[in-house]
């Protein structure tokens, strides 16, 4: 074979690759977008706007700085979703889809755990009275809550349960 | 500057030594109405930071009356003047549009405060700025929706909007300083002819410490770009284009509910009520302040200070530097009113 021939294979290879690569991430986003509850699912809880996904380094303008923690620990992509408690108390979920187990467990144990309550979910997960993170192989998910409100922390415990079974390994 | 030559004590030191008011009234100059940042020859810069314990009460949400009056008391203090009003009208030029640049990455839980917001507004109109003339922005509309704010780009009332406004944008013009090469919004560069700055008091996970430096990370079209080696000395850099330096004349920083580890994002779990304003016109010097601030916190709450973290926030020296002179992060060349 000579060069040229050469060069075509591996740029044929090369884009295969990439086809491949996003199509396997399009599949992870869009399976992390399929677990967001709706209001029929969850008790209390209605999702109050659309779905976003950001993948890859997309997650700088989700999250800014924190967006290179991600990076460094291995990052596909995160669906985000906006969803009221009683109709009142905002809050956001967030689905990251990590490389692998091990990146989501970089994330969740960076965090300081402060006076975090445990509670049985996924991998391992933490509960605050305003929010909840838990992971679950590749997957972590928070809930955070921008007001504190009777009951909500069970509330948020209950949602992730609803979440949890739907996330693949 | 002096975070790397052995002022650890000073550093420490640097809130609990603080004086109030009336000792160091009068002792700061303020740069006004041209200078963008402190370097003030001879004097101090001076960094105000006013709270009211009650600001909250048993709400979530701050009262606005309290905001409003909190606001007046750090302007008053800052300008050292009876009337929240007059310093205004220096600082805004007669017809001169002013941009507020608010922070609403980190949604309705730590943006800053629409009632923080409207309470410039309102005494920005006392001072005879026409409600068209006042812009209210950052990067995106959905953001601020997001944090609250209606948007709002027709007829004669207070204009909020994103540069990802339908005929905003970025300008096609490039500039660069130093490590930065970027594009800056148009409603910075055409729209306003003068800035306040209206950034959060809180941590960030690589620069360490956001507040009026990092806030301009939403006026330039690639922040994403701008964040390695702890953002440094990319905020340095960023902060030295001139219509960043030339145009930002004021800093009224919303300290109600800060953030010590987490951030730049909303983790409830790391924010507390500081129920504060920082009002400054040095952005070295308010950045330095914030430092102080959340280290602090941190140590209250057990955890290691910024520097020992992976989080250094060393831009803010950088900043101070002979190459940059945005200001001043020696604490011993900042008057700090607690009031």
């Amino acid at each position: 074979m000579n060069t040229k021939a050469w060069r075509r294979t591996l740029l044929g290879a090369a884009m295969a690759g990439v086809l491949l690569l996003s199509a396997s991430c399009r599949k992870q986003a869009a399976s992390a977008t399929s677990v967001f509850p709706e209001a029929s699912e969850a008790a209390g809880w209605t999702k109050s706007g659309e779905t976003r996904a950001f993948a890859g380094d997309e997650l700088s303008s989700y999250i800014d700085g924190d967006a290179e923690k991600y990076l460094k620990a291995g990052f596909r992509s995160v669906s985000t979703a906006d969803y009221k408690f009683k109709e009142q108390t905002q809050a956001t979920v967030d689905v990251y889809t990590m490389t692998t187990a091990e990146a989501a467990k970089t994330i969740f144990e960076s965090e300081p755990a402060g006076n975090a309550q445990n509670a049985a979910l996924g991998d391992a997960a933490r509960l605050y009275s305003q929010s909840l993170v838990f992971r679950k192989g590749p997957y972590l998910v928070r809930i955070v809550a921008y007001q504190e409100s009777p009951g909500l922390p069970q509330a948020m415990v209950d949602l992730g349960h609803i979440m949890e079974p739907k996330l693949s390994r | 500057m002096n975070q790397q030559s052995g002022a650890g004590k000073n550093r420490r030191d640097f809130l609990k030594d603080c004086v109030t008011g009336a000792l160091v009234a009068g002792a700061a100059k303020v740069a006004l109405p041209d200078a963008a940042a402190g370097e003030l020859a001879g004097g101090k810069s001076k960094v105000v930071i006013a709270r009211d314990a009650m600001l909250y009460g048993s709400s979530s949400t701050p009262d606005s009356g309290r905001v409003q009056k909190l606001l007046d008391h750090a302007l008053q203090s800052f300008f050292d003047t009876s009337d929240p009003v007059a310093p205004l009208k220096k600082l805004v030029r007669p017809g001169e549009v002013v941009g507020l640049k608010v922070n609403t990455i980190a949604g309705p839980g730590l943006s800053t405060h629409v009632t923080l917001v409207e309470a410039i507004c309102e005494r920005l109109k006392q001072a005879g700025v026409k409600p068209e003339n006042i812009v209210v922005w950052d990067r995106t509309n959905e953001e601020l929706e997001r944090a609250g704010f209606k948007l709002s780009n027709t007829g004669s009332g207070v204009r909020v909007l994103g540069t990802n406004s339908k005929d905003v944008g970025y300008d096609e013009q490039e500039l660069s300083f130093g490590s930065v090469t970027t594009r800056l919004s148009k409603l910075l560069t055409r729209t306003c002819g003068c800035m306040i700055n209206l950034p959060i008091l809180k941590n960030h996970g690589g620069a360490g410490v956001t507040l009026a430096m990092k806030n301009m990370y939403g006026v330039n079209h690639n922040p994403d770009r701008l964040h390695a080696n702890n953002c440094c000395p990319y905020v340095a850099d960023l902060n030295m284009l001139p219509p960043i330096k030339g145009k930002f004349r004021l800093v009224i920083a919303d300290a109600m509910t800060g953030c010590y580890e987490g951030g730049p994002g909303f983790r409830p779990q790391y924010a507390w009520k500081y129920n504060g304003l920082l009002v400054a016109s040095d952005p070295v010097a308010i950045d330095y302040t914030a430092w102080q601030i959340i280290d602090r916190k941190r140590a209250e709450q057990g955890l290691k200070p910024l520097a020992e973290s992976g989080t250094p926030p060393k831009y803010i020296a950088v900043a101070a530097d002979p190459q940059h002179r945005l200001g001043t992060d020696d604490p011993k060349r900042i008057a700090l009113m607690e009031v």
